[in-house]
Protein backbone atom coordinates (compact mmCIF):
# COMPACT_ATOMS: atom_id res chain seq x y z
CA UNK A 1 0.00 0.00 0.00
CA UNK A 2 1.48 3.30 -1.01
CA UNK A 3 1.37 6.51 0.97
CA UNK A 4 -1.25 7.98 -1.36
CA UNK A 5 -3.59 5.05 -0.76
CA UNK A 6 -3.36 5.63 2.93
CA UNK A 7 -4.14 9.27 2.53
CA UNK A 8 -7.12 8.55 0.25
CA UNK A 9 -8.59 6.31 2.89
CA UNK A 10 -8.42 9.25 5.22
CA UNK A 11 -6.29 7.34 7.66
CA UNK A 12 -3.34 8.98 9.36
CA UNK A 13 -0.10 7.20 8.45
CA UNK A 14 0.89 7.17 12.09
CA UNK A 15 -2.01 4.88 13.03
CA UNK A 16 -1.09 2.00 10.76
CA UNK A 17 2.17 0.08 10.73
CA UNK A 18 4.30 2.06 8.32
CA UNK A 19 6.84 0.43 6.07
CA UNK A 20 9.58 2.13 8.04
CA UNK A 21 8.40 0.80 11.38
CA UNK A 22 7.97 -2.66 9.93
CA UNK A 23 11.56 -2.62 8.67
CA UNK A 24 12.87 -1.40 12.00
CA UNK A 25 11.03 -4.24 13.70
CA UNK A 26 12.54 -6.79 11.36
CA UNK A 27 16.00 -5.38 11.95
CA UNK A 28 15.62 -5.56 15.72
CA UNK A 29 14.44 -9.17 15.51
CA UNK A 30 17.19 -10.12 13.07
CA UNK A 31 19.86 -8.53 15.21
CA UNK A 32 18.79 -10.56 18.23
CA UNK A 33 18.90 -13.82 16.27
CA UNK A 34 22.08 -12.87 14.44
CA UNK A 35 23.93 -11.84 17.55
CA UNK A 36 23.16 -15.12 19.24
CA UNK A 37 24.81 -17.06 16.43
CA UNK A 38 27.98 -14.96 16.41
CA UNK A 39 28.53 -15.83 20.02
CA UNK A 40 29.83 -19.19 18.92
CA UNK A 41 32.27 -18.04 16.25
CA UNK A 42 35.49 -18.89 18.02
CA UNK A 43 38.02 -19.84 15.37
CA UNK A 44 40.75 -21.06 17.70
CA UNK A 45 38.65 -23.45 19.68
CA UNK A 46 39.14 -21.17 22.62
CA UNK A 47 36.30 -20.14 24.88
CA UNK A 48 36.07 -16.42 25.19
CA UNK A 49 35.10 -14.93 28.47
CA UNK A 50 32.22 -12.98 26.97
CA UNK A 51 30.65 -12.97 23.54
CA UNK A 52 28.83 -9.78 24.27
CA UNK A 53 29.01 -7.26 27.02
CA UNK A 54 26.41 -4.79 28.08
CA UNK A 55 27.88 -1.35 27.70
CA UNK A 56 26.54 2.17 27.67
CA UNK A 57 27.14 4.39 24.70
CA UNK A 58 26.40 8.07 24.32
CA UNK A 59 24.60 8.20 20.99
CA UNK A 60 22.97 11.42 19.84
CA UNK A 61 23.04 12.78 23.36
CA UNK A 62 21.23 9.83 24.91
CA UNK A 63 22.72 7.00 26.96
CA UNK A 64 22.07 3.74 25.09
CA UNK A 65 22.55 0.38 26.74
CA UNK A 66 23.56 -2.23 24.25
CA UNK A 67 25.16 -5.66 24.19
CA UNK A 68 28.27 -5.49 22.08
CA UNK A 69 30.68 -8.14 20.82
CA UNK A 70 34.36 -7.39 21.21
CA UNK A 71 34.95 -7.47 17.48
CA UNK A 72 31.89 -5.43 16.60
CA UNK A 73 32.29 -2.22 14.62
CA UNK A 74 30.41 0.93 15.50
CA UNK A 75 28.54 0.86 12.18
CA UNK A 76 27.29 -2.62 13.00
CA UNK A 77 26.13 -1.60 16.46
CA UNK A 78 24.40 1.52 15.23
CA UNK A 79 22.57 -0.18 12.40
CA UNK A 80 21.78 -3.63 13.71
CA UNK A 81 21.62 -3.18 17.47
CA UNK A 82 20.32 0.36 17.85
CA UNK A 83 18.30 0.50 14.63
CA UNK A 84 19.98 3.74 13.55
CA UNK A 85 19.98 2.78 9.90
CA UNK A 86 20.68 6.31 8.69
CA UNK A 87 24.33 5.36 8.93
CA UNK A 88 25.00 3.39 5.75
CA UNK A 89 27.48 0.63 5.11
CA UNK A 90 28.98 0.94 1.64
CA UNK A 91 32.36 -0.72 1.45
CA UNK A 92 32.99 -1.67 5.10
CA UNK A 93 36.68 -0.94 4.36
CA UNK A 94 37.16 2.79 5.10
CA UNK A 95 37.06 3.52 1.38
CA UNK A 96 33.70 5.17 0.69
CA UNK A 97 32.60 7.34 3.62
CA UNK A 98 28.95 6.25 3.69
CA UNK A 99 29.28 5.21 7.34
CA UNK A 100 30.74 8.52 8.53
CA UNK A 101 29.63 9.54 12.03
CA UNK A 102 30.98 12.09 14.47
CA UNK A 103 32.92 10.85 17.47
CA UNK A 104 33.49 13.75 19.85
CA UNK A 105 32.51 16.05 16.95
CA UNK A 106 35.21 14.64 14.62
CA UNK A 107 34.22 12.62 11.51
CA UNK A 108 35.21 8.96 11.59
CA UNK A 109 34.36 5.95 9.45
CA UNK A 110 32.15 3.96 11.80
CA UNK A 111 32.89 0.76 9.85
CA UNK A 112 36.46 1.05 11.07
CA UNK A 113 35.95 1.81 14.73
CA UNK A 114 35.41 -0.90 17.33
CA UNK A 115 32.32 -0.07 19.37
CA UNK A 116 34.17 -0.84 22.60
CA UNK A 117 36.63 1.96 21.87
CA UNK A 118 33.96 4.68 21.91
CA UNK A 119 32.70 4.08 25.44
CA UNK A 120 32.68 7.41 27.19
CA UNK A 121 32.81 9.32 23.93
CA UNK A 122 30.07 11.26 22.18
CA UNK A 123 28.72 9.60 19.04
CA UNK A 124 26.53 11.60 16.66
CA UNK A 125 24.76 9.99 13.71
CA UNK A 126 22.61 11.56 11.04
CA UNK A 127 19.56 10.86 13.22
CA UNK A 128 21.03 13.18 15.83
CA UNK A 129 21.43 16.20 13.58
CA UNK A 130 17.89 17.55 13.76
CA UNK A 131 16.85 19.41 16.90
CA UNK A 132 14.61 17.75 19.47
CA UNK A 133 11.56 19.58 18.08
CA UNK A 134 12.18 18.15 14.59
CA UNK A 135 13.74 21.33 13.23
CA UNK A 136 16.28 20.18 10.66
CA UNK A 137 19.96 20.95 10.97
CA UNK A 138 20.89 23.88 8.67
CA UNK A 139 23.00 21.58 6.49
CA UNK A 140 20.10 19.15 6.13
CA UNK A 141 17.84 22.03 5.20
CA UNK A 142 20.37 23.19 2.61
CA UNK A 143 20.41 19.72 1.04
CA UNK A 144 16.64 19.89 0.62
CA UNK A 145 16.75 23.41 -0.78
CA UNK A 146 19.49 22.57 -3.28
CA UNK A 147 18.20 19.06 -4.02
CA UNK A 148 21.80 18.13 -3.44
CA UNK A 149 21.69 14.38 -4.04
CA UNK A 150 20.57 11.96 -6.67
CA UNK A 151 20.14 8.53 -5.10
CA UNK A 152 21.32 9.82 -1.71
CA UNK A 153 22.80 6.58 -0.40
CA UNK A 154 25.96 8.53 0.41
CA UNK A 155 24.02 11.48 1.85
CA UNK A 156 24.18 10.75 5.55
CA UNK A 157 27.93 10.21 5.28
CA UNK A 158 28.33 13.48 3.42
CA UNK A 159 26.15 15.28 5.95
CA UNK A 160 28.19 14.04 8.88
CA UNK A 161 31.51 14.78 7.16
CA UNK A 162 30.30 18.29 6.33
CA UNK A 163 28.90 19.02 9.78
CA UNK A 164 32.13 17.78 11.34
CA UNK A 165 34.25 19.83 8.96
CA UNK A 166 32.20 22.99 9.54
CA UNK A 167 32.66 22.70 13.29
CA UNK A 168 36.37 23.26 12.75
CA UNK A 169 36.12 25.52 9.66
CA UNK A 170 32.84 27.45 9.75
CA UNK A 171 33.69 29.67 6.80
CA UNK A 172 35.35 27.53 4.11
CA UNK A 173 35.90 28.30 0.44
CA UNK A 174 34.40 25.82 -1.99
CA UNK A 175 37.86 24.33 -2.53
CA UNK A 176 38.50 23.95 1.20
CA UNK A 177 35.14 22.31 1.71
CA UNK A 178 35.77 19.96 -1.22
CA UNK A 179 39.05 18.98 0.39
CA UNK A 180 37.42 18.66 3.80
CA UNK A 181 34.76 16.22 2.62
CA UNK A 182 36.97 14.42 0.11
CA UNK A 183 36.79 11.27 2.24
CA UNK A 184 33.31 10.52 0.90
CA UNK A 185 32.37 9.00 -2.44
CA UNK A 186 29.22 9.53 -4.50
CA UNK A 187 28.68 6.92 -7.18
CA UNK A 188 26.14 9.13 -8.93
CA UNK A 189 29.06 11.52 -9.43
CA UNK A 190 26.88 14.34 -8.17
CA UNK A 191 29.75 16.18 -6.55
CA UNK A 192 28.99 19.63 -7.91
CA UNK A 193 25.47 19.62 -6.58
CA UNK A 194 26.62 18.15 -3.29
CA UNK A 195 29.13 20.95 -2.95
CA UNK A 196 26.44 23.51 -3.83
CA UNK A 197 24.26 22.10 -1.08
CA UNK A 198 27.02 21.91 1.48
CA UNK A 199 28.22 25.44 0.74
CA UNK A 200 24.67 26.63 1.25
CA UNK A 201 24.62 24.62 4.47
CA UNK A 202 27.72 26.44 5.65
CA UNK A 203 25.99 29.71 4.85
CA UNK A 204 22.84 28.65 6.75
CA UNK A 205 24.98 27.73 9.74
CA UNK A 206 26.56 31.17 9.78
CA UNK A 207 23.51 33.30 9.06
CA UNK A 208 20.58 31.05 9.91
CA UNK A 209 18.05 29.25 7.75
CA UNK A 210 15.88 31.80 5.93
CA UNK A 211 12.34 32.07 7.30
CA UNK A 212 9.78 29.93 5.49
CA UNK A 213 12.38 27.41 4.38
CA UNK A 214 12.08 25.05 7.27
CA UNK A 215 10.30 21.89 6.21
CA UNK A 216 10.76 20.38 9.63
CA UNK A 217 7.15 19.79 10.60
CA UNK A 218 6.42 17.81 7.45
CA UNK A 219 9.59 15.74 7.81
CA UNK A 220 9.03 15.12 11.48
CA UNK A 221 5.57 13.79 10.69
CA UNK A 222 6.89 11.45 8.03
CA UNK A 223 9.65 10.18 10.24
CA UNK B 1 38.87 -10.39 -2.40
CA UNK B 2 35.32 -11.11 -1.92
CA UNK B 3 33.53 -8.59 0.18
CA UNK B 4 32.55 -10.26 3.41
CA UNK B 5 29.54 -8.58 4.96
CA UNK B 6 29.84 -9.95 8.41
CA UNK B 7 31.44 -9.17 11.69
CA UNK B 8 35.05 -10.11 12.15
CA UNK B 9 35.92 -13.46 13.73
CA UNK B 10 36.07 -13.27 17.50
CA UNK B 11 39.15 -12.13 19.37
CA UNK B 12 39.89 -11.08 22.88
CA UNK B 13 39.97 -7.29 23.09
CA UNK B 14 42.30 -5.78 25.66
CA UNK B 15 42.31 -2.05 26.25
CA UNK B 16 45.22 -1.05 28.46
CA UNK B 17 45.34 2.49 29.78
CA UNK B 18 49.11 2.80 30.20
CA UNK B 19 52.08 1.99 27.99
CA UNK B 20 53.56 -0.21 30.71
CA UNK B 21 50.36 -2.28 30.87
CA UNK B 22 50.27 -2.54 27.10
CA UNK B 23 53.82 -3.77 27.00
CA UNK B 24 53.16 -6.31 29.73
CA UNK B 25 50.16 -7.65 27.83
CA UNK B 26 52.17 -7.81 24.61
CA UNK B 27 55.03 -9.63 26.26
CA UNK B 28 52.67 -12.12 27.89
CA UNK B 29 50.75 -12.78 24.68
CA UNK B 30 53.75 -12.97 22.36
CA UNK B 31 52.85 -13.69 18.75
CA UNK B 32 49.16 -14.27 19.60
CA UNK B 33 48.71 -10.54 20.03
CA UNK B 34 47.93 -7.93 17.44
CA UNK B 35 48.71 -4.31 18.23
CA UNK B 36 46.08 -1.89 17.03
CA UNK B 37 46.67 1.86 16.87
CA UNK B 38 44.14 3.68 14.67
CA UNK B 39 43.04 0.35 13.22
CA UNK B 40 42.87 1.32 9.54
CA UNK B 41 45.54 -1.21 8.57
CA UNK B 42 44.39 -3.80 11.12
CA UNK B 43 40.74 -3.99 10.07
CA UNK B 44 41.56 -4.97 6.48
CA UNK B 45 43.52 -7.95 7.73
CA UNK B 46 40.93 -8.93 10.31
CA UNK B 47 37.83 -8.42 8.16
CA UNK B 48 39.35 -10.40 5.28
CA UNK B 49 40.25 -13.17 7.74
CA UNK B 50 43.84 -13.16 6.51
CA UNK B 51 45.23 -12.58 9.99
CA UNK B 52 43.44 -14.13 12.92
CA UNK B 53 44.98 -12.88 16.15
CA UNK B 54 43.70 -14.30 19.41
CA UNK B 55 44.26 -11.09 21.30
CA UNK B 56 43.77 -7.57 20.00
CA UNK B 57 45.54 -4.91 22.03
CA UNK B 58 43.88 -1.56 21.46
CA UNK B 59 46.20 1.32 22.28
CA UNK B 60 43.62 4.07 21.80
CA UNK B 61 43.00 4.44 25.54
CA UNK B 62 46.62 5.22 26.39
CA UNK B 63 46.81 8.98 26.87
CA UNK B 64 50.55 9.04 27.54
CA UNK B 65 51.17 7.92 23.95
CA UNK B 66 49.24 10.86 22.54
CA UNK B 67 50.20 14.43 21.89
CA UNK B 68 53.04 16.56 20.63
CA UNK B 69 55.56 17.91 23.10
CA UNK B 70 57.95 20.68 22.16
CA UNK B 71 61.22 19.84 23.90
CA UNK B 72 64.49 21.73 24.24
CA UNK B 73 65.85 19.88 21.24
CA UNK B 74 63.00 19.59 18.77
CA UNK B 75 59.66 17.88 19.20
CA UNK B 76 58.49 14.54 20.51
CA UNK B 77 55.39 13.06 18.95
CA UNK B 78 53.56 10.31 20.80
CA UNK B 79 53.02 7.23 18.66
CA UNK B 80 49.23 7.48 19.09
CA UNK B 81 48.98 11.10 17.94
CA UNK B 82 46.56 11.40 15.03
CA UNK B 83 47.77 12.56 11.64
CA UNK B 84 45.27 15.44 11.67
CA UNK B 85 46.73 16.72 14.92
CA UNK B 86 50.25 16.59 13.48
CA UNK B 87 49.19 18.29 10.24
CA UNK B 88 47.57 21.15 12.19
CA UNK B 89 50.18 21.60 14.91
CA UNK B 90 51.66 25.13 14.73
CA UNK B 91 55.20 24.13 15.74
CA UNK B 92 55.31 21.31 13.16
CA UNK B 93 53.89 23.60 10.48
CA UNK B 94 56.39 26.31 11.30
CA UNK B 95 59.62 24.37 11.68
CA UNK B 96 59.05 20.88 10.31
CA UNK B 97 56.71 21.69 7.43
CA UNK B 98 57.76 18.64 5.42
CA UNK B 99 56.12 16.37 8.00
CA UNK B 100 53.00 18.47 8.15
CA UNK B 101 52.76 18.33 4.33
CA UNK B 102 53.38 14.59 4.27
CA UNK B 103 50.74 13.63 6.82
CA UNK B 104 48.15 15.97 5.32
CA UNK B 105 48.08 13.94 2.08
CA UNK B 106 47.66 10.56 3.74
CA UNK B 107 44.48 8.75 2.66
CA UNK B 108 41.32 10.75 3.46
CA UNK B 109 40.24 13.27 6.14
CA UNK B 110 38.41 10.66 8.22
CA UNK B 111 41.39 8.33 8.08
CA UNK B 112 43.73 11.13 9.17
CA UNK B 113 41.36 11.88 12.06
CA UNK B 114 41.81 8.34 13.30
CA UNK B 115 45.12 7.13 11.89
CA UNK B 116 48.16 7.65 14.06
CA UNK B 117 51.78 8.42 13.30
CA UNK B 118 52.91 5.22 15.00
CA UNK B 119 50.47 3.26 12.87
CA UNK B 120 51.41 5.06 9.68
CA UNK B 121 55.10 4.30 10.09
CA UNK B 122 54.47 0.71 11.19
CA UNK B 123 51.84 -0.30 8.61
CA UNK B 124 52.33 -3.35 6.46
CA UNK B 125 52.92 -3.35 2.69
CA UNK B 126 49.95 -3.06 0.33
CA UNK B 127 50.81 -5.72 -2.27
CA UNK B 128 47.41 -7.16 -3.16
CA UNK B 129 48.64 -10.71 -3.47
CA UNK B 130 50.02 -10.56 0.04
CA UNK B 131 46.99 -8.66 1.35
CA UNK B 132 44.66 -11.08 -0.39
CA UNK B 133 46.05 -13.95 1.63
CA UNK B 134 48.09 -15.57 -1.16
CA UNK B 135 50.87 -17.73 0.25
CA UNK B 136 53.70 -15.53 -1.03
CA UNK B 137 57.24 -15.20 0.32
CA UNK B 138 56.25 -12.44 2.71
CA UNK B 139 53.39 -14.54 4.03
CA UNK B 140 55.86 -17.36 4.70
CA UNK B 141 55.37 -19.16 1.39
CA UNK B 142 57.69 -19.92 -1.48
CA UNK B 143 56.66 -17.76 -4.44
CA UNK B 144 56.08 -14.15 -5.47
CA UNK B 145 52.87 -13.63 -7.42
CA UNK B 146 53.65 -10.02 -8.34
CA UNK B 147 57.01 -10.61 -9.98
CA UNK B 148 55.83 -12.72 -12.90
CA UNK B 149 55.35 -11.69 -16.56
CA UNK B 150 51.64 -11.16 -15.97
CA UNK B 151 51.69 -10.22 -12.29
CA UNK B 152 50.05 -6.91 -11.43
CA UNK B 153 53.12 -5.01 -10.37
CA UNK B 154 52.56 -1.44 -11.54
CA UNK B 155 52.85 -0.22 -7.93
CA UNK B 156 55.78 -2.44 -6.95
CA UNK B 157 59.48 -1.99 -6.29
CA UNK B 158 62.30 -0.88 -8.55
CA UNK B 159 64.93 -1.12 -5.81
CA UNK B 160 65.85 -3.46 -3.01
CA UNK B 161 63.64 -6.34 -4.05
CA UNK B 162 64.70 -9.71 -2.76
CA UNK B 163 62.06 -12.29 -3.71
CA UNK B 164 59.41 -9.86 -2.34
CA UNK B 165 58.79 -6.85 -4.61
CA UNK B 166 56.24 -5.02 -2.44
CA UNK B 167 56.94 -1.39 -1.57
CA UNK B 168 56.68 0.42 1.71
CA UNK B 169 53.52 2.55 1.48
CA UNK B 170 53.99 5.23 4.15
CA UNK B 171 53.89 8.95 3.34
CA UNK B 172 55.20 10.13 6.68
CA UNK B 173 58.36 8.03 6.74
CA UNK B 174 60.37 9.84 4.03
CA UNK B 175 59.59 13.13 5.79
CA UNK B 176 60.76 11.66 9.08
CA UNK B 177 63.95 10.38 7.45
CA UNK B 178 64.59 13.80 5.93
CA UNK B 179 64.18 15.31 9.41
CA UNK B 180 66.56 12.74 10.92
CA UNK B 181 63.85 11.54 13.30
CA UNK B 182 64.48 8.90 15.97
CA UNK B 183 62.00 6.16 16.86
CA UNK B 184 61.63 5.25 20.52
CA UNK B 185 60.91 1.54 20.91
CA UNK B 186 60.19 -0.20 24.22
CA UNK B 187 61.47 -3.76 24.18
CA UNK B 188 61.69 -6.47 26.81
CA UNK B 189 65.31 -5.47 27.32
CA UNK B 190 64.56 -1.80 27.73
CA UNK B 191 64.27 1.29 25.59
CA UNK B 192 65.88 1.43 22.15
CA UNK B 193 66.23 4.56 20.08
CA UNK B 194 66.82 4.01 16.39
CA UNK B 195 67.18 6.23 13.34
CA UNK B 196 64.05 6.39 11.23
CA UNK B 197 65.56 4.44 8.34
CA UNK B 198 66.95 1.74 10.65
CA UNK B 199 63.48 0.94 11.99
CA UNK B 200 62.75 -0.92 8.76
CA UNK B 201 63.75 -4.43 7.78
CA UNK B 202 64.21 -5.37 4.13
CA UNK B 203 63.25 -8.76 2.68
CA UNK B 204 66.94 -9.66 2.34
CA UNK B 205 67.20 -9.63 6.14
CA UNK B 206 63.81 -11.05 7.13
CA UNK B 207 61.18 -11.41 4.45
CA UNK B 208 58.19 -11.78 6.77
CA UNK B 209 58.95 -8.62 8.73
CA UNK B 210 58.48 -5.00 7.79
CA UNK B 211 60.10 -3.37 10.79
CA UNK B 212 62.30 -4.23 13.74
CA UNK B 213 59.45 -4.77 16.21
CA UNK B 214 59.49 -8.21 17.79
CA UNK B 215 56.40 -9.62 19.53
CA UNK B 216 56.14 -7.71 22.78
CA UNK B 217 57.81 -4.53 21.48
CA UNK B 218 56.02 -1.22 21.35
CA UNK B 219 56.82 1.94 19.41
CA UNK B 220 56.01 4.73 21.86
CA UNK B 221 57.26 7.99 20.36
CA UNK B 222 59.03 9.66 17.49
CA UNK B 223 61.53 12.39 18.26
CA UNK B 224 62.46 15.02 15.73
CA UNK B 225 65.67 16.86 16.54
CA UNK B 226 65.86 20.58 15.90
CA UNK B 227 68.83 20.04 13.54
CA UNK B 228 66.69 20.56 10.46
CA UNK B 229 64.14 22.98 11.88
CA UNK B 230 63.24 25.66 9.35
CA UNK B 231 65.38 24.12 6.58
CA UNK B 232 64.20 24.31 2.96
CA UNK B 233 61.82 21.41 2.61
CA UNK B 234 60.28 19.64 -0.31
CA UNK B 235 57.54 17.03 -0.28
CA UNK B 236 55.63 15.58 -3.15
CA UNK B 237 53.36 12.59 -3.45
CA UNK B 238 52.29 11.12 -6.77
CA UNK B 239 49.18 8.94 -6.79
CA UNK B 240 46.29 7.99 -9.04
CA UNK B 241 43.50 9.67 -7.07
CA UNK B 242 43.96 12.66 -4.80
CA UNK B 243 42.25 10.92 -1.89
CA UNK B 244 42.71 7.49 -0.30
CA UNK B 245 45.47 6.28 -2.58
CA UNK B 246 48.80 5.14 -1.36
CA UNK B 247 51.73 6.78 -3.14
CA UNK B 248 52.94 5.52 -6.48
CA UNK B 249 55.95 7.39 -5.21
CA UNK B 250 56.74 10.20 -2.82
CA UNK B 251 59.81 12.24 -2.06
CA UNK B 252 60.81 14.31 0.98
CA UNK B 253 63.89 16.40 1.48
CA UNK B 254 65.44 18.89 3.85
CA UNK B 255 68.15 21.21 2.60
CA UNK B 256 70.46 23.72 4.23
CA UNK B 257 71.66 26.43 1.91
CA UNK B 258 74.30 29.10 2.05
CA UNK B 259 73.21 31.51 -0.62
CA UNK B 260 72.03 29.13 -3.31
CA UNK B 261 74.69 26.52 -2.55
CA UNK B 262 73.63 23.30 -0.86
CA UNK B 263 75.65 22.90 2.29
CA UNK B 264 73.81 19.85 3.56
CA UNK B 265 70.85 17.79 2.45
CA UNK B 266 68.79 14.78 3.46
CA UNK B 267 66.47 13.16 0.95
CA UNK B 268 64.30 10.04 1.00
CA UNK B 269 61.81 8.43 -1.34
CA UNK B 270 59.18 5.84 -0.60
CA UNK B 271 57.08 3.36 -2.56
CA UNK B 272 60.14 2.39 -4.63
CA UNK B 273 61.53 -0.33 -2.41
CA UNK B 274 60.44 -2.67 0.38
CA UNK B 275 62.19 -0.32 2.79
CA UNK B 276 61.80 3.44 2.78
CA UNK B 277 64.84 4.59 0.86
CA UNK B 278 67.27 7.27 1.92
CA UNK B 279 69.35 8.49 -1.03
CA UNK B 280 72.77 8.83 0.57
CA UNK B 281 74.60 8.98 -2.76
CA UNK B 282 72.50 11.95 -3.81
CA UNK B 283 73.02 13.67 -0.47
CA UNK B 284 76.78 13.39 -0.89
CA UNK B 285 76.81 14.37 -4.56
CA UNK B 286 74.84 17.59 -4.23
CA UNK B 287 76.87 18.97 -1.35
CA UNK B 288 78.52 22.24 -2.37
CA UNK B 289 76.53 22.46 -5.61
CA UNK B 290 73.92 25.10 -6.45
CA UNK B 291 70.30 24.18 -5.77
CA UNK B 292 69.20 24.43 -9.38
CA UNK B 293 67.87 22.33 -12.24
CA UNK B 294 71.33 21.25 -13.42
CA UNK B 295 72.24 19.80 -10.05
CA UNK B 296 68.76 18.30 -9.89
CA UNK B 297 69.24 16.66 -13.27
CA UNK B 298 72.52 15.13 -12.16
CA UNK B 299 71.05 13.99 -8.83
CA UNK B 300 68.01 12.47 -10.52
CA UNK B 301 70.19 10.37 -12.81
CA UNK B 302 72.30 9.29 -9.88
CA UNK B 303 69.24 8.38 -7.82
CA UNK B 304 67.89 5.87 -10.33
CA UNK B 305 71.18 4.12 -10.96
CA UNK B 306 70.75 0.42 -10.40
CA UNK B 307 66.97 0.48 -10.61
CA UNK B 308 65.44 -2.80 -11.80
CA UNK B 309 61.93 -2.33 -13.15
CA UNK B 310 59.35 -5.10 -13.28
CA UNK B 311 56.96 -5.77 -16.14
CA UNK B 312 54.61 -2.84 -15.52
CA UNK B 313 56.47 -0.30 -13.43
CA UNK B 314 59.25 1.07 -15.63
CA UNK B 315 57.51 4.46 -15.41
CA UNK B 316 58.81 4.69 -11.86
CA UNK B 317 62.34 5.34 -13.12
CA UNK B 318 61.64 8.67 -14.90
CA UNK B 319 59.18 9.49 -12.12
CA UNK B 320 61.86 9.08 -9.48
CA UNK B 321 64.40 10.99 -11.56
CA UNK B 322 62.00 13.90 -11.83
CA UNK B 323 60.92 13.90 -8.21
CA UNK B 324 64.53 14.00 -7.04
CA UNK B 325 65.27 16.74 -9.53
CA UNK B 326 62.37 18.80 -8.28
CA UNK B 327 63.27 18.28 -4.66
CA UNK B 328 66.64 19.86 -5.39
CA UNK B 329 65.49 22.57 -7.77
CA UNK B 330 62.56 23.51 -5.56
CA UNK B 331 59.36 25.16 -6.67
CA UNK B 332 58.91 28.38 -8.59
CA UNK B 333 56.98 31.07 -6.72
CA UNK B 334 54.12 30.46 -9.17
CA UNK B 335 54.01 26.78 -8.25
CA UNK B 336 54.16 27.59 -4.56
CA UNK B 337 51.16 29.85 -5.00
CA UNK B 338 49.04 27.53 -7.13
CA UNK B 339 50.25 24.20 -5.88
CA UNK B 340 51.79 21.51 -8.03
CA UNK B 341 48.49 19.95 -8.93
CA UNK B 342 47.42 23.18 -10.63
CA UNK B 343 50.45 23.35 -12.87
CA UNK B 344 49.87 21.47 -16.14
CA UNK B 345 53.51 21.75 -17.12
CA UNK B 346 54.54 20.03 -13.93
CA UNK B 347 51.93 17.33 -14.39
CA UNK B 348 53.18 16.72 -17.89
CA UNK B 349 56.79 16.59 -16.82
CA UNK B 350 56.07 14.10 -14.06
CA UNK B 351 55.12 11.44 -16.51
CA UNK B 352 56.92 12.24 -19.73
CA UNK B 353 60.35 13.73 -19.35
Amino acid sequence: MSDTDELKNGESPSKSITRRRFILGVIAGGAAVGAASYRFLTPHGRTYSTGERLITLNVNGKPRHVEVMKQETLAWTLRYKLGLTGTKLGCDRAECGACTVLIDDVPHYSCSVLTHTVRGRKVTTVEGLAAADGMLHPVQQAVIDEQGFQCAFCMSGFLMATVGFLKANPNPTRKELAHGISGNLCRCQDYNKILDAMMRGAEYMRSGVPAGKAASAELARRA
Amino acid sequence: MAVIRDVMPAFDLLQPSSAADAQKILQDSGSDAWVMAGGLDSFDWLKDRIKKPKVLVDLSGIDELKGIRVTGDGVEIGAMTTLTEIANHPEIQKNYGVLSQAVSVVASPQIRNQGTLGGNVSQDVRCWYYRGGWPCYRAGGNICYADTPVGRNREHAIFGADRCVAVHPSDSVPALIALDAKFVVQTAKGERIVDAEDYYVGPDLDITKINMLEPGDLLTAIRIPSTWAGARFYFEKVRDRNVWDFPLMNVASAMKLSGNTISQMRIAVNAVSPRPMRLKAVEAAVQGKPADATTGEMAGKLAVEGAVPLQFNAYKIPLMRNLVKRAIRGLSPQQVKNGLAGDPEVQEATWNS
